[in-house]
């Protein structure tokens, strides 16, 4: 049996001031390494058994000018005792790889007031004079300010190992941090091998002495110990980010084809699935566009391969008639939609979760589609399983929402069992029942059998006109309304599979909070930051937006304030010309609103970040007062 | 019971498949209009190649080409305007046992859906495109289409069409992977057959443009060429189409045309007044994107669990004891 390591680990000395937990930031310009720094230190972390969760810092472009304020480039990594949900607040501890990028961090105010910093000192001799004079002042304002500021040599005792520092200092930084969170060396010289496993032993060994060498400057010249209690892990696990887990459970969900056209954030999914689709006999097609891709997809799925489509706002957009041709003819299609920043271009690398109602209303006419929403890592995976298998059963459009700040966020979850039943089931190419019709839809559920091409007596000609059971165009009115009926039937009978929406924290009291997708930790750490000053609050957060779990309504009742809580747009009754009657409210609250008719409020800012539990809080303390 | 051997035949007359048997709806174009002609065509060439029914997907875009699979009784895909191809890529990237056939319009193909035509071509899928050109926008009522002649009155270029038209031809014969391009006319029947029967037996993407008459718009459009068969250019040769001798009494005006010779293929189809009709371009080497992307091993579910397992092992941390476990197997 496991036990919590409260007693230090061999080797390590005692003198270390024990955390729940910290929040690292490691920031340089682009190139210089800082994410896959963060992302080592997350994983040897995880591998202790620490709770993890890590945030990209990711600039808009390749290659931003370097020392630039907005160039920042690198990892958050949330690391704790137990499990955490999302990637908290402000740092604790700032690894800056220059003066600039840490600038960036500082005014965007992700920083503790008066954490740990760690500069690189080789600016202030830079022999332009303009670079030194910034080095100081930036280094002179945050000690001024309280901040506690350690210049380290990174480039001065990289160059001791390695010619190019720019390609070695994040290695030593990580070996610095292991040092200084008492983490375990043998793991991470683990880690580093395995991180640069495909380059093999000759990019392995020196970075290996790289992480020494920072392991071995940090014992030697710093006086910050911390140690994370960790708890070793009872289960295997894996550590992997939103979109690598999206293409594992496309991988495991039966899903043969993947259609798709490089967009971000989404892309990184596709990557990885063009890496591993083809080892089991799936394909990922890159479409000269966003709608080849939605049609191409539709195309494999009519013939009997389910497929995928993977893309970001503005490809979804683009989908959209092809989504209606797919909802129309009840063609079995999974769309994944990794949200940015929108309208338009918008944010393409930021966070958001603005294509909520465009994907329940999204194509013109009425388009009943199933849409849900993606919590967390684990989620990423699971939902794509779940996508599939509702597609071919209600064989229906599936939308999965997840976003820029799940595509990129690791948090360790527990190994999957691969189940048979995850599949689909081989295709139907038995006969056609002699008179059975392609569309005959059941009175209740308006479901109707699939024929499949291949199938003896099962001809028919598909089309996105209104058609009748028999797939005839209609030209009575009837068999139009007839249609769109049975359409929006198949919708309600997937919803009467779905269980009670459940409230996490208090069932009832003085405020609930509803979110959706991947605000789903820092809602519920909020929540629970309220409830321990005594506020009886809950959270309830939907898997399903479209249709949507019974009991909300019921849940609501019982509070007397409930609020939706997303990252995405909304107006404040008092700003500028708002008042309750043009207010524009946040995507979920429109659509509860319209549900349950229950007058709630809510809360929506678009800075592209991913909502902190931080700032949420203050919203319910405001909305409790 | 062993069967004589008239009855055998009578059985086997009887297991063949008739025209009929391919017939879908009563087809609703207009009299005279040359959609009529490719239908039977393709209804023939179903029929001569005894295709099985349900192996058979005839994909659309829509116009008045988009009805087309309406009226066959086989599998039919009737979607968007200009996405046939796309559809028809996905429906023959892991179904190699389907028969897929496309029909687009000059609309459908060379102004929406441009660009998927292009991108078809360059990944020669084995499927055979009927490109239906009658030069104007039927199903919306005469508008102008990218092959509209320069000057063409229609109900968007009521003072005559501003540009040049498009030359389908010439773009098709130009696109990279480019393994079959082909003209028929819809009055020359016998020709259209033949060529959509070598179409059919291409293993590639087949491209057939067929230049046909909108009764209802251009009633009188083609009929400099169809009444003066001197305008109208036969493109003979042995892996070609080849004429019967009462047809070649018609039209004299013959070339004889290796399909292979791609660049005399581009100046005959940049050519001045005389329609080719014929094989202007067929190379059966290029490679077929759903035989380079065909996997080496099949989507079964063993394969599917040995490769998940194999990718979750790249990411498992495991606890110590098991770790000791997974190692030494």
């Amino acid at each position: 049996m496991a036990t919590r390591l409260d007693s230090p680990p061999p080797g390590i000395d005692d003198t270390a001031t024990v955390l729940e937990e910290h929040i690292i930031d490691i920031v340089s310009d682009s190139g210089e390494g800082a994410q896959k720094c963060g992302q080592s230190l997350a994983g040897i972390a995880a591998r202790m058994g620490n709770g993890i969760w890590t945030v990209e810092i990711i600039p808009a472009e390749i290659q931003p000018p370097a020392r630039s304020i907005e160039g920042a480039s690198g990892n958050r990594t949330r690391l704790a005792t137990g499990p955490v949900g999302n990637g908290g607040d402000a740092a604790d501890l700032v690894v800056a790889f220059n003066e600039q990028v840490l600038l960036g961090r500082l005014r965007a105010q992700e920083l503790k007031p008066g954490c740990i910093v760690l500069m690189e000192n080789m600016w202030e001799s830079n022999p332009d004079p303009e670079i030194a004079a910034s080095y100081v002042a930036v280094r002179d304002e945050l000690v001024a300010d309280g901040y506690q500021v350690y210049e380290i040599p990174m480039e001065e005792k990289c160059l001791e190992y390695v010619a190019d520092p720019r390609r070695g200092k994040n290695m030593f930084v990580l070996g610095l941090l292991c040092r200084i969170y008492s983490l375990d060396l043998d793991l991470a010289r683990e880690q580093v091998a395995f991180t640069f496993a495909k380059k093999g032993d000759r990019v392995i060994l020196p970075n290996q002495q790289l992480l020494q060498a920072g392991w071995q400057w940090a014992e030697e010249s710093l006086d910050l110990r911390f140690r994370i209690p960790a708890t070793p892990p009872r289960e295997p696990r894996v550590v992997v980010n939103g979109n690598t887990a999206i293409g594992l459970g496309v991988m495991a969900s039966g899903m043969e084809v993947c259609a798709m056209y490089p967009i971000t954030p989404a892309t990184s999914a596709s990557h990885y699935l063009s890496e591993i689709f083809e080892k089991v006999g799936g394909v990922v097609h890159q479409a000269e566009d966003e709608i080849a891709a939605c049609a191409f997809a539709i195309g494999a799925s009519y013939a009997g391969k389910c497929a995928v489509t993977i893309t970001s706002g503005p490809g979804y957009s683009l989908k959209q008639e092809g989504i209606g041709l797919a909802v129309m003819a009840e063609i079995p299609l999974v769309i994944v939609n990794v949200q940015r920043g929108g309208p338009s271009t918008g944010q393409p690398t930021k966070a958001e979760q603005g294509d909520l109602l465009t994907s329940v209303f999204g194509s013109h006419g009425d388009a009943p589609k199933v849409v849900m929403g993606v919590g967390d890592i684990e989620d990423c995976f699971y939902s794509i399983i779940t996508a599939r298998r509702i597609a071919e059963t209600f064989n229906m459009v599936v939308v999965v929402l997840t976003d820029a700040s799940l595509a990129t966020a690791q948090q360790p979850f527990i190994r999957p069992r691969f189940s048979e039943d995850w599949l689909a089931p081989p295709i139907d190419q038995s006969p056609i029942p002699d008179g059975a019709e392609p569309y005959e839809w059941d009175r209740d559920s308006g479901l109707a059998r699939r024929f499949i091409p291949g199938q003896p007596k099962g001809m028919h000609c598909l089309t996105g006109l209104a058609h009748d059971r028999s797939s005839t165009v209609a030209y009575d009115p009837s068999i139009n309304q007839e249609g769109l009926r049975n359409r929006s039937m198949k919708l309600a009978a997937f919803q009467k599979t779905l269980m009670p929406a459940a409230v996490v924290g208090d069932q009832e009291g003085e405020l609930l909070v509803v979110g959706w997708g991947s605000t789903k930790g820092a809602i519920e750490e909020a929540v629970e930051r309220v409830r321990a000053d005594g506020h009886r609050a809950g959270s309830m957060h939907l898997k399903f937006l479209q249709p949507m779990a019974p009991g909300i309504a019921e849940a609501m009742q019982r509070f007397e304030h409930v609020m939706a809580v997303e990252n995405n747009y909304c107006d404040y009754v008092g700003d500028g010309l708002i008042d309750n009657e043009n207010r524009r409210y946040t995507n979920l609250a429109w659509m509860l609103r319209a549900r349950t008719l229950i007058d709630i409020d809510c809360w929506g800012e678009v800075r592209g970040q991913p909502l902190k539990p931080g700032r949420i809080e203050e919203v319910l303390r405001e909305k409790l007062s | 019971m062993a069967l004589t051997a008239t009855d055998c035949v009578l059985l086997s007359d009887d297991e063949r498949s008739t025209i009929e048997d391919y017939e879908g709806g009563v087809p609703r174009w207009c009299t005279g209009c040359g959609d009529n002609a490719i239908l039977t065509s393709l209804q023939r060439l179903c029929r001569d190649e005894q295709l099985p029914q349900e192996k058979v997907v005839f994909v659309s875009g829509i116009g008045c080409s988009g009805r087309f699979p309406h009226y066959m009784n086989t599998y039919g895909f009737h979607g968007l305007h200009g996405r046939a191809l796309p559809v028809a890529e996905g429906i023959k990237i892991r179904r190699p046992d389907l028969h897929v056939f496309v029909n687009t319009g000059d609309g459908d193909c060379c102004s929406i859906g441009t660009a998927h035509w292009i991108h078809a071509l360059r990944y020669n899928m084995d499927m055979t495109v009927v490109m239906h050109d009658n030069r104007t926008y039927g199903l919306t009522k005469h508008q102008a289409s990218p092959t509209s002649p320069l000057g063409l009155k229609s109900n968007t270029t009521p003072y005559g069409a501003d540009l040049n038209p498009l030359d389908p031809l010439s773009v098709t014969l130009g696109v990279t992977n480019a393994s079959f391009v082909a003209q028929a006319v819809d009055w020359i029947p016998e020709l259209l057959h033949q060529i959509v029967s070598l179409a059919f037996h291409h293993k590639g993407f087949s491209f057939i443009r067929v230049l046909q008459r909108c009764p209802e718009y251009l009633p009188a459009f083609f009929d400099p060429w169809v009444q003066d068969p001197a305008r109208v250019l036969l493109l003979s040769h042995q892996d070609g189409i080849q004429p019967a001798p009462s047809l070649s009494r018609t039209y004299r005006n013959q070339e004889e045309h290796d399909p292979l010779d791609l660049l005399r293929a581009k100046d005959i189809a940049a050519g001045a007044d005389a329609i080719p009709v014929g094989i202007l371009y067929r190379n059966p080497e290029i490679p077929r994107y759903e035989e380079l992307r065909k996997p080496d091993r099949l989507y079964t579910p063993d394969a599917i669990a040995k490769g998940f397992e194999a990718e979750l092992d790249r990411f498992t941390i495991w606890p110590e004891q098991e770790e000791k476990e997974h190692a030494a197997t």
